[in-house]
């Protein structure tokens, strides 16, 4: 059963994913932390790339409201993860509700463009709000989140599961819903919007459904990794962090559900071992794009096929396989 | 001689769809102008004319996906003008595509699911996945409707990948799945083969008698096969309106096909 396979296979890698904090250093587990955090903000881009067809170029505009608004509520009013975590959400919703409404009112270039609009213009308020925001220097000092009896998680392996188990519930989440009738609808109209429309479906409706959706988690990425680092640099609102999300997505495979995971973690991995060598590193992760555009355009999901299909290439044709009897 | 169902009925009954002064100008250029008629419930309405005629614009107009110039669009008594069009769909008014316009990547049965799912009000369910064991009723309602429409065999297939005329097949099936009130078919059997045509043909006139059908035809087989009355399309106007024997017989009608000139 390939639905079966899929259950073992994602218990297998969450428990592999438990062990992280205990067989690995600090480091390591920060490393591991970080891909999981892009790996959630890459999914809930896909929502919009891959599953919608529309293609943002303004997303960490919803990483970055989900950071700071997590952040200036742990500082200023409470430091309790609830609290902080729903505020950061709520905030990105409403953000996600409004530069929706307006980009989903054209397509194709002019959403991008739009796209990259608002979230500049978050940015520069981000930017230009120096007494609420810290402006240029960021927001420092942002306490680590505390549970309801006062237990602070500021252990790295307490942080790194908080991060595991909401990369879990976001991911299970997001597999049962875009396989679900209304994220049909979305595929639906990645493929073909005037056909959806003449079955009766107000498109503009559900391309806003996914907006606030992809923007609410993005939100919730944000807020973890302001968790994790302690601090929120202008940086993440910035539209080289769209790109960059952007890129992760592509280069993973977008539309499936686990490939902006892998680009996250190709990224971030790219990232940490190069930017250790040379401050070149774009130029590298800018030439692994572009040669995986052309030649594995499908992302690091579609290397399964690819080595599928030069094996059955190679291999010398079965008759029958003793397996398909069972 | 019996008359047709929609002639027999009473006057005072609501039409299926009136049309009133209905125009579309794209700048200086006049491509409908002033359209008026009447089309009763369960009438088999067909448009003929010339390419250019200005056909395909008055079904964009009709289904609300172009909007006219002026004049309105009466959907059984109700005005519906400035409805959009995929809330005309919900009411009931449905069309299909002269160029086949689905879902290429998915297959035919997700292509049908799709509508499915909307006639069964599930379109807001999020937190299960649409599968057979947790939707049975779409699903058989699916397979029905592929076995009527023979592509039963065809139902895993990608639409991409059918043939063109397996493809016509599904797109005129989308908008029956849709159970509408009026169906709107634009040349449902453009680029297919005798045999295929005729086979649509006989589908299509199994359709219930209360549908109301619009249909734009070239092949004068599915129009005599399928009309009770056909409207002459030229030059964005009304040429003529009348039963598929007269217009058969129309001298008119044989010179704006065969272009003499100094017709109008």
């Amino acid at each position: 059963m390939e639905s079966q396979k899929i259950k073992t296979g994602s218990l297998a890698a969450v428990l592999l994913l438990c062990l992280v904090p205990f067989l690995s250093s600090d480091y390591f587990t920060g490393i591991m932390a970080e891909i999981l955090i892009f790996g959630i903000f890459a999914a809930s881009l896909n929502l919009l790339v891959g599953y919608t067809g529309l293609v943002s170029l303004g997303h960490a505009a919803f990483f970055g409201v989900g950071a700071y608004t997590s952040s200036l509520v742990a500082i200023h009013l409470s430091a309790n993860l609830f609290v902080s975590l729903i505020s950061g959400l709520l905030v990105s919703l409403v953000a996600a509700g409004i530069v929706g409404f307006f980009c989903n009112r054209v397509s194709g270039f002019y959403f991008l463009m739009l796209t990259l609009a608002f979230s500049q213009m978050i940015y520069a308020l981000v930017y230009r709000w120096g007494s609420l925001t810290g402006g240029d220097n960021g927001l420092s000092g942002v306490p680590k989140p505390t549970l309801a009896g006062g237990v602070a998680l500021d252990s790295s392996s307490s942080l790194y599961f908080l991060i595991l188990i909401l990369f879990v519930l976001v991911m299970a989440g997001l597999r049962l819903f875009v396989r679900s009738p209304l994220g049909q609808i979305l595929v639906g109209i990645r493929e073909n919007e005037t056909r959806m429309k003449s079955m009766g479906y107000n498109t503009t409706f559900y391309k806003n459904v996914s907006f606030v959706l992809a923007g609410g988690i993005g939100g919730i990425a944000g807020a973890l990794y302001s968790y994790f680092n302690g601090f929120v640099s202008p940086k993440d609102i910035y539209w080289t962090m769209s790109g960059e999300v952007l890129i992760m997505v592509l280069i993973g495979g977008a539309g499936t559900l686990l490939g902006p995971v892998f680009g996250a973690a190709f990224i971030v991995i790219l990232e940490t071992i190069i930017s250790s060598y040379t401050d070149l590193w774009m130029l590298i992760v800018g030439t692994t794009f572009i040669l995986f555009v052309i030649f594995i355009p499908k992302g690091i999901v579609g290397l399964e096929s690819v080595w599928r299909k030069s094996a059955k290439a190679r291999a010398p044709v079965q008759t029958e396989s003793p397996e398909s009897v069972s | 001689m019996t008359k047709p169902a929609y002639q027999s009925a009473t006057v005072t009954e609501t039409p299926a769809l009136r049309v009133e002064g209905l125009g579309k100008r794209f700048g200086g250029l006049e491509i409908l102008k002033d359209l008026s008629f009447t089309i009763a419930k369960g009438e088999r309405r067909a448009f003929i004319g010339p390419n250019g005629a200005g056909k395909s614009t008055l079904f964009n107009m009709i289904a609300g996906d172009l909007a006219p110039s002026c004049g309105e669009v009466t959907y059984f008594g109700e005005n519906i003008s400035r409805v959009p069009g995929y809330q005309r769909v919900r009411k009931g008014m449905v069309r299909t595509f002269q160029k086949n316009n689905l879902l290429n990547e998915l297959t035919v049965q997700d292509n049908l699911l799709l509508v499915l799912q909307m006639k069964a009000g599930l379109e807001h369910v999020w937190y299960r996945p649409r599968l057979a064991k947790h939707f049975p009723d779409i699903y058989e309602r699916a397979d029905r409707l592929l076995e009527t429409w023979g592509l039963a065999d065809r139902r895993n297939a990608v639409v991409k990948n059918l043939s063109y005329g397996e493809q016509r097949q599904v797109e005129i099936l989308l908008g029956i799945a849709t159970e509408p009130r009026i169906l709107l078919l634009d040349e449902p059997t453009a680029g297919m083969s005798n045999s295929e045509t005729q086979y649509i043909l006989r589908l299509l006139q199994q359709l219930p008698k209360d549908l109301t059908l619009l249909i734009i035809e070239h092949d004068m087989d599915v129009v005599f096969g399928l009309a009770d009355r056909v409207t002459v399309l030229h030059n964005g106007g009304i040429l003529l309106e009348g039963d598929p024997q007269a217009i058969q017989t129309d001298p008119r009608v044989y010179e704006i096909y065969f272009g003499q000139e100094g017709v109008l």
